[in-house]
């Protein structure tokens, strides 16, 4: 974008999904202002209109290659209420287990495959070298380590559902199919190697945070409001419950609020320079209703895991900060904690003995008209909201997706790394990394989020007040 | 010999091809001690290169900025490989068609709104006005349907490409699987 006294940093690797920063700069080369586009839509809650309500959790799950399962639990739950049954336990804990797989995997996605690198060999590091690859020429075990997790969290999904990713196991009225003793058996053995890299993948992270000291007082750090889901007892949970929300101190502002009724307390805001909306607790107004979503929120809302191993992690992430902990670097930390409490909940559900039951859904027809479903994807809260006619055909959809909750923190974070990082009249390529990173933390699901994904090249120039080109970085 | 090159590319899709490319797993730095992923989401990667031996394309064509970057990527790309039933066919994607751009946009983006409804146009690219599969824009060499294809066959079809045969998938793999 040649406007002026901008930067643009385009597009952000590593991510994903389709986007690109601009910085705004002073007379004095400073940077004043910062946004975060994203730049591709594809406009799912118009294309299902008109199909049946049954091929929604399917088609949904297309949103996302990710978290497919997320986009399976929430709509399958929305067309539960259509349906107006009660799922049989052993599908509600099928479907528990399900997510959990995806969670464990898409952090690790996320942990290794997107910012390890950056952890691993710097900010600073050789563009060429900040890949999975360069990861595993310089600490393979710790590339392996990523891979073995990623892909524990893929074969369980894959023994339930068929396949690893778009899986049609999830239904309306609960599974469509129940676990056998032999994936049970197999899924269980899996337990301790999953478990041992988690414990390992914590310990060194927790090594390197002291590296990371200017990174973490500058990381999307600043107070906002942080939403989650919550069980009854306000402990963790992915599949199901009330939302909560705390403030930056950590007190609790609203709790028990029901998903059902999102559209009172969450507003959506549209930016004309971005495909991505942003939300807001409507209670406080935009844009002083900002909050964050995901596993740092998770963790600040929640009172306990509810697992021994996450929870001692837990009690320690506390001490990191008395208040609510505010810096978006610790989302890393978070997604860590949370893999240690999926793994550890895996273990607990699959050694339940209702889990092997038959009865595994419910049938019925659509006995409502509307119907809301939500849980917690990796990324924070997400809602699936349809309406259909009297014949079960989509009339109506909205959805709000978690890299929309985290909008606003988002852009935020990029002008704080960008007005601490880039400054003067010279530019490195570190300096516009960590500007991408701050994006990483977040672990943005662009496509998701505007239903979109996609990927353009990068090229940072520094321009002057007068429209002078002052510097230009180009990554190879 | 010098190793060759192979990108991967994200048009409009949902990645799930993507992660089926992940899904090789172990086989990941097996492949990439035969060759270099030189353009890719998952690499720092800058410009697309002139002289990429295989490229995968994940997704339909629907905005002027696919448009570009399709062409831009023929034009670089010895073998181009349309990855995935959204590549092949337009798939999901191509569910918006029936209804024209105007209505998608109002749907999400002043219907369904709390505050300042309007359709984003500064600095986002416009959608065409219709999604299409890859091979309507440009020539594509080889196709792997799927939703997604299968990690195994992602896998088959790359190695084989590398060793300069031609996949044959016609048993392996279908629309929707
Ligand atoms: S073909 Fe399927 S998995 Fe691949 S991008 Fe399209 S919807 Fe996603």
């Amino acid at each position: 974008m040649k406007q002026g006294n901008t930067i643009v940093i385009d597009p952000v690797t590593r991510i994903e999904g389709h986007s690109k920063i601009t910085l705004h700069l002073n007379e004095d080369g400073r940077v004043e202002d910062a946004r975060f586009h994203v730049t591709q839509f594809r406009g799912f809650e118009k294309l299902c209109e008109g199909r049946p309500f049954y091929e929604m959790p399917s088609l949904m799950a297309r949103i996302c290659g990710i978290c497919p399962v997320s986009h399976l639990i929430a709509s399958a739950k929305a067309c539960d209420s259509l349906l107006a049954v009660k799922i049989p336990p052993t599908a509600d804990k099928l479907r528990r287990i399900f997510g959990l797989a995806q969670v464990t995997q898409s952090h690790a996605l996320s942990l290794f495959y997107l910012s390890s690198p950056d952890l691993l060999l710097g900010m600073d590091a050789d563009p060429a070298k900040t890949n999975i690859f360069g990861v595993a020429e310089k600490n393979p075990a710790l590339a392996l380590d990523g891979i073995k997790l990623r892909q524990f969290g893929q074969k369980i999904i894959e023994r339930l559902g068929g396949k690893r990713i778009h899986p049609a196991w999830i239904v309306p009225g609960g599974v469509s199919a129940p676990l056998t003793e032999v994936d049970r058996d197999a899924i269980l053995e899996g337990i301790p190697d999953a478990l041992a890299i988690a414990e390992r993948t914590l310990e060194w992270f927790k090594g390197t945070m002291e590296r990371f000291r200017e990174e973490i007082s500058t990381f999307g750090n600043f107070p906002t409001m942080f939403m989650g889901i919550v069980k009854e007892d306000n402990g963790l949970t992915f599949y199901d419950g009330k939302l909560r929300m705390v403030d930056a101190s950590g007190k609790v502002v609203a709790e028990r609020l029901d998903p059902t009724n999102y559209s009172d307390y969450i507003g959506e805001k549209v930016e004309p320079w971005s495909y991505l909306k942003s939300t807001y607790y409507k209670p406080k107004g935009f844009p002083e209703g900002v909050y964050r979503v995901g596993p740092l929120a998770r963790l600040n809302v929640a009172d306990r895991c509810g697992t021994p191993r996450a929870d001692q992690e837990l009690a320690e992430f506390h001490e990191l900060q008395r208040t609510a902990v505010l810096s978006s670097f610790h989302y890393h930390h978070a997604r860590l904690i949370e893999i240690l409490y999926c793994i550890e909940r895996l273990e607990q559900l699959l050694n339940d003995p209702e889990i092997l039951s038959k009865h595994v859904r419910a049938i019925a027809h659509p006995n409502a008209l509307e119907g809301v479903g939500a849980c917690e994807a990796p990324r924070g809260t997400l809602f699936h909201h349809y309406k259909i006619d009297e014949q079960g055909l989509i009339r109506w959809v909205n959805l709000v997706i978690a890299t929309g909750h985290n909008n606003l923190a988002m852009n935020r974070s990029v002008l704080q790394v960008a007005k601490h990082f880039v400054q003067g009249k010279r530019l490195t390529p570190g300096m516009l990394n960590r500007v991408e990173a701050v994006i990483r933390c977040y672990d943005p699901c662009l496509s998701c989020s505007t239903h979109a994904l996609g990927q353009m090249d990068l090229q940072i120039q520094l321009i002057s007040p007068q429209g002078e080109v002052l510097d230009e970085v180009i990554r190879k | 010999m010098s190793k060759k090159k192979i990108a991967t590319v994200w048009l409009d899709g949902c990645s799930g091809c993507h992660m089926s490319f992940l899904d090789m797993d172990e086989r990941l730095l097996a492949l990439a001690g035969a060759a270099d992923l030189v353009y890719s989401p998952l690499v720092d990667a800058k410009e697309f290169p002139p002289d990429v031996d295989v490229t995968l394309v994940e997704g339909a064509v629907s905005s002027e900025e696919d448009l570009r970057k399709i062409n831009m990527i023929r034009e670089r790309t010895k073998i181009l490989v349309s990855l995935g039933d959204c590549a092949v066919t337009a798939n999901v994607p191509g569910m918006r068609n029936p209804f024209g751009t105007k209505a998608v946009y109002d749907r999400a983006y002043r219907e369904n709104v709390t505050f300042d409804p309007g359709v984003p146009d500064q600095v986002v690219p416009a959608l065409l006005p219709t999604s299409r599969p890859v091979h309507e824009f440009v020539k594509v060499d080889i196709y792997i349907p799927g939703c997604p294809p299968s990690a195994d066959n992602i896998y088959y079809a790359v190695t084989e490409l590398l060793e300069g045969r031609t996949p044959d998938l016609t048993l392996k793999t279908r629309f929707g699987s």
